[in-house]
């Protein structure tokens, strides 16, 4: 999920402070991931590729995109919402994002996980679970932008766009337009600048 | 605010009702997998509690506790130590005691729901969703059915609504024992939430004693509110709550006010035939426009259960406020 969604239900805003990557930083990576997942499953074969509801859609769609002209195959795109899945209903509050739209059957396929950003791991372990629930796949890799550490379960991403190393209290807003590292700004005036969520970068 | 029951469905207002609709897109996708259940509500326990006979609302709920994965304890009035004298409310807190998250309530009079409510609020903070009290409301039917016309429009015919009055510029004639139903109630104010012109129509003496502030109007003139509705939506006669005689006759009540095959004939090509259940078939609406194309009788059924498990997640699992 993308960290600037998570935070808009808390009513916190995002406050940008670098660029990390730019547009075209963006882009190079997914050509570059693209390569690495066919290289890796030796062409596009049995692929499906699932983005995490909120920021991995985008990144799943792009990926299949340069995979299926480098190969010349339709690589089936599907989306994944993890919300019922996830470890803390309860505790905040936890609503679907989006759709859940897998359009082919998962038995035997093998499923490249897609989100934004990995952090703590839980939304992949989610995830996990979402998927066995839909079908049994031959493999699951997992395919990500930014890698910002600080994971509180064992997961580890097959692919990855930039290892960012950041504090715990940071937070990462990703989008095909760039990387941006900034701080979370807990109480936001309605109507100021920061409650809109986009990142502005400090000059 | 995040609302702890479900007593009314005045109580979510359009943007609230908007929302449980949202979210029921969702849990209808969950329902169409090959194994339709997510473990959303891992751990918590509903019981139903259930003192009036019902097979689609018990059922339903229990199922949409079930696809949650939340315990299901089943309790039957008639099968209970109430037979021995003890009260509801020693019931409801011996129930409670045992450690359950929502109580699910069915009674045949109205306010028990929210009298269920008022006892479980001094000893801890269990939900109650209203199941059908008396005649006066019945909310998740009403949430259900505006799911079904917004829903089945769309499918149907591409009818692209705006939000959240998803049933903006819909007729909907409401026809029957509107006096003693629960469901009436909470679908006029449902769907007058929603934006639709709803009109009334039954025999004088099954009206209401006072329709003053209700957001419909009322007709005696079926064949004419059949003629110019979206949405045609039948009521079954409820012989139990009659203490009175109201109809000369049912053949004479099937003659002037059911949906006869003949009737139906009026109808126009897009519109929905509902009914709340259980159906009486030759009473207040013949078997073949039961079973008829523009019949979404058994859609409504379907679209309970997803309806029932947004309801119950939105209470006990998603911390989020509704309607806000």
């Amino acid at each position: 999920m993308a960290e600037r969604e998570r935070h808009a239900n808390s009513g916190a805003a995002f406050r940008g402070r670098a660029v990390v990557m730019d547009a075209g930083d963006v882009q190079r990576a997914t050509w570059r991931i693209a390569h690495e997942v066919i290289e890796h499953n030796r062409g596009a074969e049995h692929l499906v590729l699932v983005g995490l509801q909120g920021g991995g859609v985008w990144f799943a769609s792009a990926l299949a995109s340069v995979i299926s002209s480098v190969t010349q195959a339709q690589v089936p795109v599907g989306t994944l919402d993890i919300a019922y899945y996830r470890d803390d209903i309860g505790m905040r509050p936890v609503l679907p994002v989006g759709a859940t739209e897998i359009p082919v059957a998962l038995d035997g396929a093998i499923v490249v996980l897609c989100d934004d950003v990995l952090f703590t791991g839980r939304s992949v372990r989610a995830a996990l679970n979402a998927l066995s629930d839909l079908g049994r796949p031959a493999a699951v890799q997992l395919a990500v932008m930014v890698d910002r550490g600080h994971r509180e379960l064992p997961v580890r991403p097959d692919f990855v766009g930039k290892n960012l190393p950041t504090r715990r209290s940071e937070m990462v807003d990703v989008s095909p337009q760039g990387v941006v590292l900034g701080d979370v700004i807990a109480a936001v005036e309605p109507g100021t600048s920061g409650g809109a969520l986009r990142p502005e970068v400090a000059k | 605010m995040t609302p702890r029951h479900l007593l009314s469905v005045a109580d979510l207002g359009a943007l609230g009702i908007d929302e449980v609709l949202r979210l029921t897109d969702s849990f209808v996708e969950v329902g169409a997998r090959p194994i339709p259940k997510v473990p959303a509500l891992r751990g918590k326990t509903v019981v139903s509690l259930f003192f009036e006979d019902s097979t689609r609302t018990r059922l339903s709920f229990e199922a949409a506790a079930r696809r949650l994965s939340a315990d299901v304890m089943t309790f039957a009035g008639s099968s209970s130590s109430l037979n021995k004298g003890e009260s509801l409310r020693d019931t409801v807190l011996t129930i409670e005691a045992m450690g359950v998250d929502a109580f699910v309530v069915r009674h045949s009079c109205g306010g028990v729901p929210a009298q269920v409510a008022g006892w479980l609020g001094a000893v801890g903070d269990a939900s109650v969703v209203n199941a059908g009290d008396g005649a006066h409301e019945h909310p998740t039917q009403a949430l259900l059915d505006c799911y079904t016309i917004s829903r089945e429009r769309e499918r149907r015919f591409g009818a692209k609504a705006g939000r959240p009055q998803v049933l903006s510029g819909l007729q909907v004639a409401i026809i029957g024992d509107i006096r003693h139903s629960r469901v009436a109630r909470s679908n006029v104010i449902a769907f007058a939430a929603l934006g639709a012109s709803v009109t009334l129509v039954a025999p004088p003496t099954l009206l209401p004693p006072s329709v003053q502030g209700w957001p419909a109007e009322v007709s005696h003139d079926v064949d004419g509110a059949l003629a110019k509705c979206d949405v045609a939506y039948l009521l079954r006669l409820q012989n139990e709550r009659m203490t009175e005689q109201f109809l000369p006759s049912v053949r004479e009540y099937t003659a002037l006010y059911g949906l006869t095959a003949e009737r139906a004939r009026l109808l126009g090509p897009s519109t929905l035939v509902m009914h709340p259940g259980p159906v009486r078939r030759g009473i207040e609406i013949a078997a073949e426009v039961v079973d008829s194309p523009s019949s979404v009788i058994t859609t409504q059924v379907a679209n309970g259960v997803a309806v029932r498990m947004a309801v119950l997640y939105l209470l006990l699992g998603s911390g989020a406020p509704v309607g806000a």
